[in-house]
């Protein structure tokens, strides 16, 4: 490998994705068989007090199998944010890839971070640049939410194919079973919530989703997965560990045999 | 029409390398150590956005002396490398050798073949992992440092860039400890940058580590209050 130097006028700045053109190429676009894609479900973002709780399940599906059973869809952006992904997962996978470059590549190149809309605009034009894979099939839905320092405070978007950007102000959910969960959320939604109800809220969106949704997968104390749980503050994006999130399950069924509803 | 003068390749050879120290000693040093914790680049720096230390990967730093533009220029394609080859390959795939080779081959390119030397010295430093198993693998604490032509220097644990680096790096390997702290070792390297008549104010420093298993991203910049509390 040499060392990639571009002369001052036809400098790809710090764009990582231009870089990447510049040494490779556009890609090619190809016909694909839908039923042989994996696919990625549901995720939810919910805005709290301290910043952004993100949920995922961990069902993969190709057409009406289980393609994965422990598939990760919440992943930290930078320091300061995460993306959550819903659609075709290879193409979600590479995208969270690239994007997460994008990110530290801008860093190290410019010096400082990139501000939480820069970032959230970055991503919008990744997706606009997937757009004929998607309309092949191939689409990408991913949720962004950070914690903006500018503005003190938890920031949510959502994309659709086009690329096209909206900021959410308090939650959302998107993928299969997306409907669903932004269905429980709205209904226990309060503003400025505290993080062990935000996160007990997004249990319970995910635990509906998975009720009406064949594609997204619930609690499985069988073989001990549980939905990928994260928060993101001033402090940064952190897991919630597993056994944690596995001991709020069964305490969400338990409360629900107790009180006499169908778990 | 007029022929060019004969120039022995000797002398053209001679002249540029003069020239490029010329520029190199106009600029202010800078020091790679290795310390317990890490490796610590400390540099005397007067501004505090033009940096001469830079984060190129997640165990591999780059410091720059001489002329800013052109260090710049190279620090960015060392970001560029890096990044794409961590893309292509793996993030653990990439290294300070094969980083500090591609410059090498670069800065010698221009050196015999361009009009103008690049006037800088540069330095590539990667961290090794703290567990010994690990640090066979990977080849443990790595300090190239590459001269104007395009030379590379494997040094084992300090190295000294710039102007007066003889002098400092005498000053340095005297008091130089192994398994220094962080506060010794960056008492000792100021005292060396600054020499016995001069002390170098914390506003004048700029000071990065790249820290042994400090999670995926080991490069960190040592600034304010942090640096003073240090310095003691």
């Amino acid at each position: 490998m040499t060392l990639p130097m571009f002369p001052p006028t036809d400098d790809p700045g710090p764009s990582f994705s231009h870089l990447l053109r510049r040494l490779q190429g556009d890609p090619v676009a190809f016909q694909v068989d839908k039923s042989l894609v994996v696919h990625a479900t549901t995720i939810v973002a919910i805005r709290y007090a301290d910043g952004v709780v993100m949920v995922g399940d961990r069902r993969a599906t190709a057409g009406s199998t289980i393609a994965h059973r422990h598939m990760d869809k919440v992943y930290p952006a930078d320091r300061h944010s995460g993306v959550a992904i819903a659609g075709a997962a290879g193409q979600a996978m590479e995208l969270v890839k690239l994007f997460q470059l994008q990110l530290e590549h801008y860093e190290k190149v410019e010096g400082s971070a990139l501000s939480l809309e820069g970032k959230a605009n970055q991503l919008a034009q990744m997706i606009r640049q997937n757009m004929p894979m998607a309309m092949q099939g191939l689409a990408v839905l991913p949720i962004f939410g950070g914690y903006d320092m500018r503005r003190g405070t938890g920031r949510i978007f959502a994309y659709d194919l086009t690329g096209g950007r909206y900021e959410e102000t308090d939650y959302h959910a998107d993928g299969s079973g997306g409907r669903d969960a932004r269905t429980t959320v709205k209904l226990g939604y309060k503003e400025g919530m505290e993080r062990e109800a935000t996160i007990e809220l997004a249990i319970q969106s995910l635990y509906e989703a998975a009720e009406e949704d064949s594609a997204t997968g619930g609690p499985d104390p069988v073989r001990g997965i549980y939905p990928v749980i994260a928060t993101i503050t001033r402090d940064g994006f952190e897991k919630v560990p597993e056994d944690d999130v596995a001991a709020r399950f069964h305490a969400l069924i338990e409360r629900r045999t107790a009180e006499g509803r169908k778990p | 029409m007029s022929m060019p003068f004969y120039v022995a390749p000797e002398q053209m050879m001679k002249d540029k390398a003069d020239y490029a120290r010329k520029g190199i000693a106009r600029g202010r040093s800078l020091m790679g150590v290795v310390y317990a914790g890490g490796i610590l680049l400390a540099a005397e720096n007067p501004s505090r956005t033009l940096h001469k230390v830079s984060e190129i990967y997640d165990r591999i730093a780059f410091a720059g002396a001489g002329k800013y533009s052109e260090y710049d220029q190279l620090r960015v394609a060392g970001v560029r490398h890096a990044d794409t080859k961590g893309y292509a390959y793996s993030r653990e795939d990439v290294d300070a050798r094969s980083l500090a080779n591609a410059y090498a081959q670069l800065i010698g390119q221009v050196f015999t073949h361009d009009v103008k030397p690049l006037e800088v010295e540069i330095l590539v430093a990667e961290v090794g992992p703290g567990e010994e198993s690990s640090r066979e693998a990977t080849g443990g604490d790595q300090l190239y440092h590459i001269l104007y032509d395009g030379t590379v220097v494997d040094e084992d644990h300090l190295t000294v860039l710039g102007g007066e680096s003889e002098g400092i790096q005498e000053r340095m390997e005297s008091t130089y400890a192994e398994g220094w702290s962080l506060a010794d070792a960056l008492k000792g390297a100021v005292a060396a940058l600054g020499g016995e008549e001069r002390t170098i104010e914390p506003a004048d420093l700029e000071v990065a580590v790249l820290e042994r298993d400090k999670g995926r991203r080991a490069f960190r910049r040592i600034k304010d209050e942090e640096l003073v509390t240090l310095l003691g």
